[in-house]
């Protein structure tokens, strides 16, 4: 497989049980966009502990769907349940689930008036409430484990691209989530960059992290996730294990798919 | 290998470009004469300036000082400079100075605008400059200066002022005892300096009009009603509806409770300074308390239009679009005109409401639009990303705007926020139309209706224009000033 970014690291597989405990429920899910008929029932379990990888093409609603499970978008048909709350209209689910759920975008999305350190305590401080102090304890932690401690206290637009995601993570994680949603992270970086972004994805998938993750890199999908979903149209077309998925795809819209991106 | 015999080991130190490429010519060729047309404009720009100062100059230069009126002026030009020489007469502004900075003013008390002034930077300083203590120090401290030698100055030409009564060289002393203690608390326990920044809406009003202490309490009092029916009944209710239902607490507070409340405990304990009347008010004293009461105000009343604008909930939505349209599709002046009368109307009867607090309800609405403007133009310039990211952390609508959005929206609208006070703190001269003394028309006609005046006409245009134009300069230097230390800050 030519793969750049193939991983090269020993994974350490010691925490990565999966439990039979559920933590995202979607059943008989629909989404449209006006007459657009974005997500068609999309059904999905996903247990604690778990690490999904999402791919498929350009537009076929990858985002939305990840974007569903913190209601960054609304569904219009059929359930989801993340944590055993189940997402509707009503504002204190949401604010529960997004307490529970973290979530990292393509271009980062710090706040580029606040340091680093301010732009990881923020949260903590006004949602969950923590005194500051401890918050920014939290916050060199998560630093150091993302490996940037020492740039706490410059501004995002100081920092490269490949550090600003670490610190996407690292935002993300002092809220002590107990799912991570990626969003194509490494898809907005230059080429030396995706590589100490994944490896800080890996350490979070060792430590049994609960992970979805929209994403094209193929070397990652094979050394991390339990299970790679393929969409196309607004629909899952496949699913199954890594080894599975890449060396014995079932449909033709698959085989495609990955012929495309791996370059045969 | 070769072997050197010569290395240099410092380099040679520039030579000066040729004439032609340097300095004052070079310059002039780049900028002025680089091709016919430009040549021409400059040499027809030059003209007009020449020809402008040939003009004006002898007649600032022949000004006079010292007249006591517009007859002796012109008989002094014409015994220095000759028959027939122009000149300006500057002892009007010598001697009707004061009307214009503070109108009919009562002069025994001219020590209490000119400590609302004062009071009004050192409330401002740590707004306006970040909470940062050095500069707040220094601000507080030369305020405090500079009111000493405003309030001797004011003593000197009017020695009624303060010299006259006791009570006068008392309320010197207090002042500078007030600001003195205030620069010292800049210094020492700068975060304790917003609690004057909170009450100087009080303090500056009770200075200005006087009367009883309770007045300026009660009128408090109704934001402290505000706010507790707001915590009571944002659980339930929601925030926009809690600050609704805070809204109407104050206003019922205000309109038809504090009065009573007030006369009741003014008759248990009367304390009271010498009331000033609004018809009193005039000059730039007028065009402060309209401009500066309606800039503060209508900022974050623009900032919650703005808002209002872009929400989801379809009635707030309407209501703002319609409030901003109907202000901005409508002169000022009309505005100035039938809504003091439209305000009478609307509000319980025999309620007295004076004119000068109805010209600044009006003029905030009006600023406020188009602040709401300016501030939905840095809101749409905002990423998506930001309100996802804010949304996906679980900050709710509120923590949102107050510590991602708006932090970032304001500091792009800075410069058009800023033109937007320029302009209405130059829109406060329309208020004589409604029969106010502004400096411009209000406090000039009373100056040429005096006999000794009569038939003035540059001078006070060219007083008054250069106070606006030292007041509006600042504000344009402080906008660029924040811009620069924002964008130092943050990249
Ligand atoms: N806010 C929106 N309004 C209308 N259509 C949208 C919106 N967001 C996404 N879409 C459409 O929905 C489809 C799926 O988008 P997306 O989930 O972003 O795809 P992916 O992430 O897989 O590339 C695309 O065709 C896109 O054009
Ligand atoms: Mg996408």
């Amino acid at each position: 497989m030519s793969d750049p970014h193939a991983i090269t690291r020993e994974i350490n597989r010691s925490h990565m049980q999966v439990s039979d405990e559920v933590a995202i429920q979607i059943t008989n899910m629909n989404k449209w966009y006006g007459q657009f008929h974005v997500l068609r029932d999309i059904n999905m379990t996903v247990n604690r502990g778990e690490r999904i990888v999402i791919c498929g093409p350009s537009g076929s609603g990858k985002s939305t769907l990840i974007r569903c499970i913190n209601r960054l978008e609304e569904h219009q048909a059929g359930q989801i349940v993340v944590d055993g709350t189940e997402l509707t209209s009503d504002l204190k689910n949401i604010d529960k689930v997004r307490s529970e759920v973290g979530m990292v975008f393509q271009h980062f999305n710090l706040f580029p008036h606040l340091t680093i350190l301010e732009n990881c305590t923020l949260a903590p401080i006004w949602v969950r409430k923590i005194p500051r102090k401890e918050a920014e304890e939290t916050a060199m932690h998560y630093l150091s484990k993302v490996k940037i401690p020492e740039q706490a206290h410059k501004y995002p637009g100081q920092l490269s691209g490949g550090q600003q995601q670490r610190v996407a993570i690292a935002r993300s994680l002092c809220m002590k989530p107990r799912i991570m949603l990626f969003d194509e992270p490494t898809s907005a970086l230059d080429p030396e960059m995706i590589k100490e972004v994944l490896d800080t994805m890996i350490e979070l998938a060792e430590e049994g992290m609960t992970m979805l993750c929209v994403t094209h890199e193929m070397g990652f999908a094979q050394a991390v996730a339990n299970r790679v979903i393929f969409m196309d149209q607004g629909q899952i077309v496949e699913q199954n294990e890594p080894k599975e998925f890449f060396n014995n795809p079932q449909s033709d819209r698959t085989k495609l798919f990955l012929s495309q991106i791996l370059g045969h | 290998m070769t072997k050197a015999t010569f290395v240099r080991k410092e380099m040679l130190p520039p030579q000066e470009a040729p004439a032609s490429q340097r300095g004052a010519i070079k310059w002039a060729r780049e900028n002025l004469f680089s091709s016919p047309l430009n040549a021409i404009l400059t040499i027809l720009g030059l003209l007009t300036v020449v020809l402008l100062v040939k003009g004006a100059l002898p007649w600032l230069l022949n000004g006079v000082w010292e007249a006591g009126s517009l007859m002796e002026c012109r008989e002094i030009i014409a015994a220095r400079h000759g028959e027939g020489a122009t000149g300006a007469c500057w002892a009007m502004v010598r001697e009707r100075w004061h009307q214009y900075l503070f109108g009919f003013y009562p002069q025994p008390l001219f020590w209490r605008p000119t400590l609302a002034f004062a009071l009004m930077f050192v409330a401002l300083a740590p707004v306006l400059y970040l909470g940062n203590r050095t500069v707040n120090t220094i601000m507080a401290g030369v305020v405090t200066v500079l009111t000493v030698l405003a309030l001797i100055g004011i003593s000197v030409a009017f020695p009624q002022a303060i010299a006259g009564a006791d009570a006068g060289v008392a309320a010197l002393l207090a002042v500078v005892i007030v600001l003195g203690a205030l620069t010292a608390v800049a210094w020492l326990a700068p975060r304790k300096l917003m609690i004057l920044t909170l009450l100087y809406p009080a303090i500056g009003f009770y200075l200005l009009w006087g009367g009883s202490i309770w007045g300026p309490i009660g009128a408090l009092a109704g934001f402290a009603i505000l706010a507790l029916v707001y915590s009571l009944t944002k659980g339930q209710l929601g925030v926009v509806v809690g600050t609704g239902a805070g809204v109407v607490a104050a206003m019922v507070w205000w309109l038809a409770v504090q009065s009573h409340i007030t006369g009741a405990l003014h008759s248990l304990l009367p304390f009271s300074i010498t009331h000033v009347d609004s018809d009193e008010f005039g000059g730039f004293l007028l065009a402060f308390v309209i401009g500066v009461t309606a800039i503060a105000a209508s900022l974050p009343m623009g900032i919650l239009l703005a808002l209002g604008r872009r929400s989801d909930m379809p009635l707030i939505k309407a209501l703002s679009v319609g409030f901003i349209e109907f202000i901005r599709g409508v002169p000022l002046i009309t505005m100035l005109f039938t809504a003091s009368l439209l305000l009478q109307y609307f509000l319980p009867p025999r309620t007295n409401f004076d004119l000068i607090l109805r010209v600044i309800i009006l003029v905030t609405f009006f600023s406020a639009a188009y602040i709401a403007e300016v501030v939905r133009g840095g809101l749409a310039a905002l990423p998506r990303g930001q309100y996802e990211a804010a949304d996906a952390l679980g900050l709710d609508y509120w923590q949102a705007q107050r510590l991602i959005i708006m932090p970032q929206a304001l500091k792009i609208s800075i410069p058009g926020i800023v033109s937007s006070f320029i302009g209405l703190f130059k829109d406060t001269t329309l208020v004589a139309l409604v029969g106010l003394h502004d400096p411009l028309q209000g406090v000039t006609k009373v100056v040429r209706a005096a006999i000794e005046w009569k038939g003035i006409y540059w001078e006070p245009y060219i007083f008054v224009g250069l106070i606006f134009f030292a007041c509006c300069f600042s504000m344009s230097r402080y906008s660029m000033y924040l811009e620069r230390k924002l964008k130092r800050d943050h990249r």
